[in-house]
């Protein structure tokens, strides 16, 4: 599944966004419940027509912000700005954003109809503009057949498509999604994100889109703001945060990770040597101003960059020596568990038509990988490295 | 066979089992054992009073007890039902903004203000009510106090008045009306609120949108429970009215006591039933209250 997600993500943008004109500014803004600080310091904009995604676990902040955008909630501090105007203390009825609700909230003593009604009769729009729009809108949720339903008398996904309906029939600024696949099971959840990335497609309005499934994000999104304790970790493309994750966190939060402790060693431009895996010497990509010579760091690579031989591929590529600990066949691909000399596990996963003799646990064998597939990050108290989470399944 | 003389010590059946077993087969009389305890009370205290009632209301005069009755005390039974629909309609006004208020910003202290709502119940109703003749008699606190304000003039009073006996009956059956709405407005969804207000709506247009609507069901209940009261009460007119403030209740509970089987006051009985039954049953169709159930 994550492996799947990846090769979608890594094809991803899809829409036509200009990132030059934005919708929604996020001017550090940060908001407190009492001593708790729910979101902070967060700094972003969000482009017109952008399928623009907050990821991160539950408790991170994610729904805050978005609800701060929607007007539920007031910034402590910062502003938030719709389409140039300052709108951080007007209330959300006179905010041009519309929400698609978690579960949904549908008006239970309405049909179909008047729930997708509600808002344009909210702005007093006449009579025969609604009996225009509403159908069009069920018409692109492919709900015209159920007008008269009530909602109870609908399916989950039925449901989430009257709710999508009923935001985006007033063509608001931006569309905010809280998690709007949660309460639905795998295979439709599949089937409605491709349907929103349709529609998304067909309306051409901004979506802001909270979830706490990194392959959700990856899938849909045009960009992906990872979010942990209240803080914006990382912003970018989903290829750019999975290739080249900003922080120990974002390395395992989205996707599989071998994440290694190590001591930087040098640093020239973009790429540092660092001394892990039991004194091996090598190279990653690195971003962080913040590593020089003697810090502390942690190597990230992901598994299925990794490479394994029983012949030494040479210098010119990074590589570790290690012992085969554990095989595991999960159908599209084979698991490899290595221990180097201090022990340290290395996760690779093979595809089957690796061309690999026979291994065994106890055979000795090469893992490499190329120094563009190796990050080096600037270790994180907050995520301490241990031997369980050195690979986060996400 | 086995599943007979397997050990089933705290084994669960699954359904199917249990069907094949016998054990938990469902048994067509399994329902109406259910349902008859209720049965055999209501058909021994309720319909077959109700039956003799109606058999007596015909005796001797036939259907014209009916049209006498009405022509006697029509005053009295258009009075019986103003009386009644000022009590509900008062009780709406004072109880649904509690109820709201209760449901919504009650907050930690919700159940203490329920129970506040309820206390008055601890205390009988006769007690109750006797106890408003203390607060209202003429030199008492509260008509000194209206005297002094300009409210009442010299020499007038509230005891007797049909003001006494709408507010008593107001006071009485207010919690019946409280605790229904409070039901309703508490378990609706908060969230459609701010659905209603993501989409356009101000408070005062979601109240009437999405809120008003949701609590109908509650309304109605509260109604019910308070007007249908309200009509066939006469403690209220009793102890704090007059010869002016004479219900329904009153004639039937004064005449029962000596004449017990006059024909007429059956006639009358029937009457306060259907009346109430036909208001309830309009009453119904305008909410459409099955819709919302």
């Amino acid at each position: 599944m994550t492996q799947q997600a990846t090769q979608e993500g890594l094809s991803t943008p899809t829409s036509g966004y200009d990132p030059s004109t934005s919708i929604i500014e996020i001017d550090h803004v940060t908001k407190s419940f009492g001593s708790f600080t729910a979101v902070d310091d967060a700094n972003f904009s969000i482009a017109q027509g952008e399928f623009f995604s907050m990821l991160g676990p539950s408790g991170c902040g994610k729904t805050t912000t978005l609800r701060m955008i929607a007007g539920f909630e007031q910034p402590t501090s910062g502003a938030i700005r719709l389409d140039g105007t300052d709108v951080s203390r007007v209330p959300p009825n006179k905010r041009d954003v519309n929400t698609v609700f978690q579960q949904y909230a549908l008006f239970p003593h309405m049909n179909v109809f008047d729930n997708v009604a509600f808002g344009p009769r909210s702005r007093k729009a006449s009579k025969d503009e609604i009996a225009k729009r509403v159908p069009e809108l069920l018409e692109i949720v492919r709900l015209a057949d159920f007008a008269n339903r009530r909602p109870s008398q609908l399916s989950g996904g039925q449901q989430q498509r009257v709710a999508l309906a009923r935001a985006l029939v007033n063509l608001p600024k931006a569309l905010l999604l809280d998690e709007p696949l949660g309460a639905l099971d795998l295979k439709l959840r599949h089937a409605m994100q491709f349907e929103l990335k349709r529609i998304q497609r067909e309306v051409g309005i901004t979506f802001v889109y909270v979830t706490h499934d990194q392959e959700e994000a990856l899938t849909m999104s045009d960009r992906i703001a990872v979010m942990s304790d209240g803080r914006v970790e990382q912003i970018g493309t989903p290829t750019e945060i999975y290739d080249n994750p900003a922080s120990v966190f974002v390395a395992g939060f989205i996707g599989q990770a071998n994440l290694w402790p190590g001591t930087v060693t040098g640093r020239s431009g973009e790429t540092a040597d660092i001394v892990a895996l039991g004194g091996a010497s090598l190279k990653g990509r690195c971003q962080s101003e913040a590593l020089r010579s003697g810090t502390d760091a942690v190597l990230m690579v992901r598994p299925e960059r990794i490479t394994i031989s029983t012949n030494d591929p040479g210098p010119t590529i990074q590589r570790v020596r290690g012992t085969v600990v554990d095989l595991t066949f999960q159908g599209p691909i084979v698991r490899l568990v290595l221990h180097t000399s201090d022990d340290t596990p290395i996760i690779a996963n093979i595809d089957p038509d690796h061309d690999l003799p026979m291994l065994r646990p106890g055979d000795n064998v090469w893992a490499s990988w190329s120094t563009n597939a190796a990050s080096v990050l600037p270790a994180s108290p907050d995520h301490p490295l241990t031997a369980t989470d050195v690979v986060d399944e996400g | 066979m086995t599943t007979v003389s397997a050990p089933v010590k705290s084994r669960r059946f699954s359904k199917k089992e249990a069907d094949d077993s016998g054990v938990f087969a469902r048994r067509w009389f399994t329902p109406y054992l259910l349902i008859a305890p209720g049965t055999l009370w209501l058909l021994i205290f309720f319909i077959i009073p109700l039956f003799s009632l109606g058999r007596l209301s015909l005796k001797s005069g036939g259907l014209s007890n009916y049209s006498t009755v009405i022509s006697d005390n029509s005053t009295v039974i258009v009075r019986t039902f103003v009386y009644a629909s000022i009590a509900t309609i008062a009780a709406i006004i004072i109880g649904y903004p509690l109820a709201y208020v209760i449901a919504n910003k009650g907050g930690r202290f919700k159940n203490l203000l329920l129970a506040l709502v309820v206390l008055p119940f601890f205390v009988t109703y006769l007690v109750r009510t006797l106890s408003w003749k203390i607060l209202l008699f003429d030199g008492g606190p509260v008509v000194n106090i209206l005297h002094s304000v300009g409210v009442l003039n010299e020499g007038q009073g509230i005891l007797g008045s049909p003001f006494a006996v709408v507010a008593a009956l107001t006071y009485n059956f207010l919690p019946f009306m409280v605790l229904p709405i409070y039901v309703s407005l508490e378990k609706m969804d908060r969230r459609l609120l701010e659905a209603a207000a993501d989409l356009y709506s101000s408070p005062a247009r979601a109240f009437r949108r999405v809120t008003l609507p949701l609590s109908l069901p509650g309304l109605f209940a509260g109604t019910l429970l308070t007007f249908i009261p309200a009509a066939g009460d006469f403690v209220n007119s009793e102890l704090l009215g007059s010869e002016r403030t004479v219900m329904i209740g009153n004639i039937i509970e004064k005449n029962f006591g000596k004449e017990f089987f006059r024909p007429e006051l059956s006639a009358l009985s029937f009457m306060l039933m259907a009346i109430i039954l036909v208001g309830v049953i309009i009453y119904a169709r305008i909410l459409g209250t099955e819709e919302l159930a």
